[in-house]
C-alpha cells in the first residue's frame, strides 16, 4: 500500500456513555467533536475532511442518518464520508480517516462516531430483525445473541474452556471501568455473580454481555508535518487493517475469527511489527461479550489459539499485568454504543499513549492495538497506535 | 477519558422518564411492507424444501458442496456447476439455548437452536435451525440429528417446512 504521509492522532473526545441520553445524535456528535478539536488546539476551519461512523439506521429510525448527523460532526460544506461495518465501524472510521490523510489528499481529518440506540422500542435488538437474509434465515425469527451464543459455545467446546475463565473478563473490565468517568457499567463483581446472572441465551448470561448505549466519540487526525505544528506529543496511527468474511456464517468454523487475523496481519505488517505479543504494550480488543475479548486476543495473534483464557486466569491481561487488555473498561464496562464503541477504544489508546489516562494509566506503554468486530460475526477492523 | 478533561457532556435519562412523559418524545411506527424474490439459488432451495428434500450446489473447482445453494462460488468467483441433493441428517456443530426472542421478550420454555452440518455437503457446511424432541441437558456438539418435516400438505416452500431436528437414536 502506498503511504504518502505518516498519520498522527492529535485530539480525542467523547460524551458520557449511558443507556439513554437526552441529547440527540446530532448534539452528541457536536459535543464529542468539539472536545476532540479543543484538545487538539484546532478549530473547525482547520478541518479539511470529516469521516462519520454510525451503524444501523434502524436504531435511530432515521434513514441515511449520517446526513442527519453531519452538522454535529463539523462537516458543513466539507468533504464528508460515512463508513459502516456494523460493530466494526468504530475502528473502521479512523481507518477511513487514515485513507484521507495517508493518501496526501488532506492534511487533517475529523473522525466522529455516534450511536443512539435508545429511540428503538421495545428494545434496540428489534432493529436487528432486519439484519438477516430474508429468505434463508429471517423466517426462523433469530436474535443476534443466539448466534453469538453459538459462536461462544463452539469456542468453549473446541478448546474445552471453563465458563469461569470467560467470566473473569467481565469481572476485570467492569472493574477497570470504575476508573472511567464516562462509563455506564463500572462495578466490582465476582466470577460467581456472572455465573449466577440471568441466562439470556445459554451459554451467554446477563453479565457476559455489554449493554445498549447512547454516546459519541471523536478523534482528530493530521499528517505528520501538520501534527507537529499543533503538538509535541502526537500519537501515530502506524498500521491499519480490515477484512470481511462470508455472510454464510453457518458455513465456517466459528471457533476462530480468521477475518480478524487477516486484518491484524495487514495492520502489523504496515506498522512493521513482527512479534505482536512482544511489541504490543496493551490492547483494546472488541468485547461486547466477555468471550469476545478472548476470541479477539487470539485473532489479533496476541495469544495462541485457545490460550487467551489461561492468560486471563493468570492475570496477564490485568491493567498492571504483562499485557493489559481493555484498560478502559471495554464495552462490558464503559458501554456499547455500536459504532461509537470502537472509537472509544481508539480514544483510550490515544490517552494512554499520552500518559493522560489518570487512574487507568498503564505503565511504559509505547505501542497499542485497538480492534472492532461486527456484522454477522464477519468483520475485523484493526488499528495500531504508537507514541 | 483524559485527566486533562474535567467535564464530559451527556444528560442521563431513566426508562421511567419515557413512561411518565417527563421528557418530550415524538413517536412513530413504520408500516413498510416488502416482497423479496428468493432469487435463482434459493428459489430452488425453497421448492425442494416443499418436496421434503435439501439441495445444494457444487463448485467443481474447489469441490465444495454448498448449502444453502448459491449460483456462484464466493471463493473461486465463478459459477457453481451442479445441483446436488444432500441428506436431511447431520451433526450438531454448535448449539445455544435462547431464553429471549427477537424482541428480547423472555421465553420460559426455550427451543434450542444449532448450526447443523449437513450430511452430503462439504465438511463444516451447516445451516441454522431449531432442535426438538430432546432434553436440553442432553444436547452435545457432535450429536447426530435428523430433520422432522411438516406434513406435505402443510409445507409452503420455507425453511420452516422443517419443524426441527431431533437426535438420531443409536442402534
Amino acid at each position: 500500500m502506498m503511504v504518502k504521509k505518516r498519520v498522527a492522532v492529535i485530539g480525542a473526545g467523547m460524551t458520557l456513555y449511558r443507556r439513554r441520553l437526552k441529547e440527540t445524535g446530532k448534539e452528541l456528535s457536536y459535543y464529542a467533536s468539539q472536545m476532540a478539536l479543543e484538545s487538539a488546539g484546532m478549530t473547525r476551519e482547520q478541518v479539511q475532511s470529516v469521516v462519520m461512523g454510525t451503524a444501523p439506521d434502524a436504531f435511530d429510525g432515521i434513514h441515511m442518518k449520517a446526513e442527519n448527523l453531519a452538522d454535529g460532526s463539523g462537516a458543513d460544506q466539507k468533504p464528508y464520508t460515512r463508513v459502516y461495518v456494523g460493530g466494526g465501524t468504530g475502528v473502521f472510521a479512523p481507518i477511513g480517516g487514515w485513507w484521507h490523510v495517508a493518501s496526501g489528499l488532506f492534511d487533517t481529518c475529523l473522525v466522529v462516531c455516534e450511536e443512539k440506540m435508545s429511540p428503538c422500542h421495545p428494545h434496540p435488538q428489534t432493529a436487528f430483525r432486519t439484519i438477516w437474509d430474508p429468505i434463508d434465515t429471517r423466517p426462523l425469527n433469530p436474535n443476534l445473541v443466539w448466534i453469538f451464543a453459538l459462536e461462544m459455545n463452539r469456542y468453549m467446546t473446541v478448546h474445552k474452556i471453563p465458563k469461569e475463565q470467560i467470566a473473569m473478563v467481565a469481572v476485570k473490565n467492569k472493574r477497570n471501568a470504575l476508573d472511567h468517568p464516562c462509563a455506564q457499567l463500572g462495578a466490582n463483581i465476582t466470577v460467581e455473580d456472572v455465573l449466577k446472572s440471568e441466562v439470556m441465551v445459554w451459554p451467554v448470561q446477563r453479565l457476559d454481555i455489554s449493554p445498549p448505549t447512547d454516546g459519541a466519540a471523536a478523534l482528530v487526525l493530521a499528517s505528520e508535518d501538520v501534527a507537529r505544528k499543533y503538538t509535541d506529543a502526537p500519537v501515530w496511527l502506524d498500521g491499519v487493517g480490515w477484512a470481511l468474511d462470508t455472510t454464510y456464517w453457518t458455513n465456517r468454523d466459528l471457533y476462530f475469527p480468521e477475518y480478524v487475523a487477516v486484518a491484524a496481519r495487514n495492520a502489523y505488517k504496515m506498522a512493521k511489527i513482527t512479534d505482536p505479543p512482544k511489541e504490543i504494550s496493551f490492547a483494546e480488543p472488541y468485547d461486547p461479550f466477555d468471550y469476545k475479548e478472548l476470541h479477539h486476543l487470539e485473532g489479533l495473534l496476541l495469544a495462541k489459539k485457545g490460550e487467551a483464557p489461561k492468560m486471563t486466569a493468570e492475570g496477564v491481561t490485568q491493567r498492571d499485568g504483562k499485557l493489559p487488555v481493555c484498560p478502559s473498561g471495554g464495552l462490558l464496562g464503559v458501554g456499547n454504543p455500536i459504532a461509537a464503541a470502537g472509537l472509544m477504544k481508539c480514544c483510550e489508546c490515544f490517552w494512554q499513549l499520552r500518559n493522560e489516562a489518570g487512574k487507568r494509566q498503564v505503565r511504559n506503554a509505547n505501542t497499542a492495538v485497538a480492534q472492532a468486530w461486527g456484522d454477522l460475526q464477519q468483520v475485523g477492523t484493526v488499528a495500531v497506535f504508537r507514541r | 477519558m483524559s485527566e486533562k478533561i474535567k467535564h464530559y457532556p451527556g444528560t442521563e435519562l431513566e426508562s421511567a422518564d419515557f413512561k411518565s412523559k417527563k421528557i418530550i418524545t415524538i413517536n412513530w411506527r413504520p408500516n413498510a411492507k416488502y416482497a423479496w424474490t428468493a432469487g435463482i439459488g434459493l428459489s430452488r432451495y425453497l421448492e425442494e424444501l416443499q418436496n421434503g428434500r435439501l439441495i445444494g450446489r457444487r463448485c467443481n473447482l474447489c469441490k465444495r458442496v454448498l448449502v444453502p445453494p448459491r449460483m456462484f462460488c464466493e471463493q473461486c468467483f465463478r459459477p457453481t456447476d451442479d445441483w446436488v441433493y444432500v441428506k436431511d441428517t447431520g451433526k450438531i456443530n454448535t448449539f445455544s439455548i435462547p431464553y429471549i426472542d427477537a424482541d428480547v421478550n423472555r421465553i420460559t420454555t426455550p427451543t434450542p437452536v444449532a448450526v447443523i452440518e449437513i450430511d452430503g455437503a462439504s465438511p463444516g457446511i451447516g445451516i441454522l435451525h431449531r432442535l426438538g424432541n430432546v432434553d436440553i441437558k442432553q444436547i452435545k456438539v457432535g450429536m447426530r440429528v435428523r430433520a422432522v418435516w411438516k406434513a406435505p400438505k402443510d409445507r409452503e416452500g420455507s425453511v420452516n417446512d422443517i419443524l426441527y431436528w431431533e437426535p438420531i437414536k443409536e442402534g
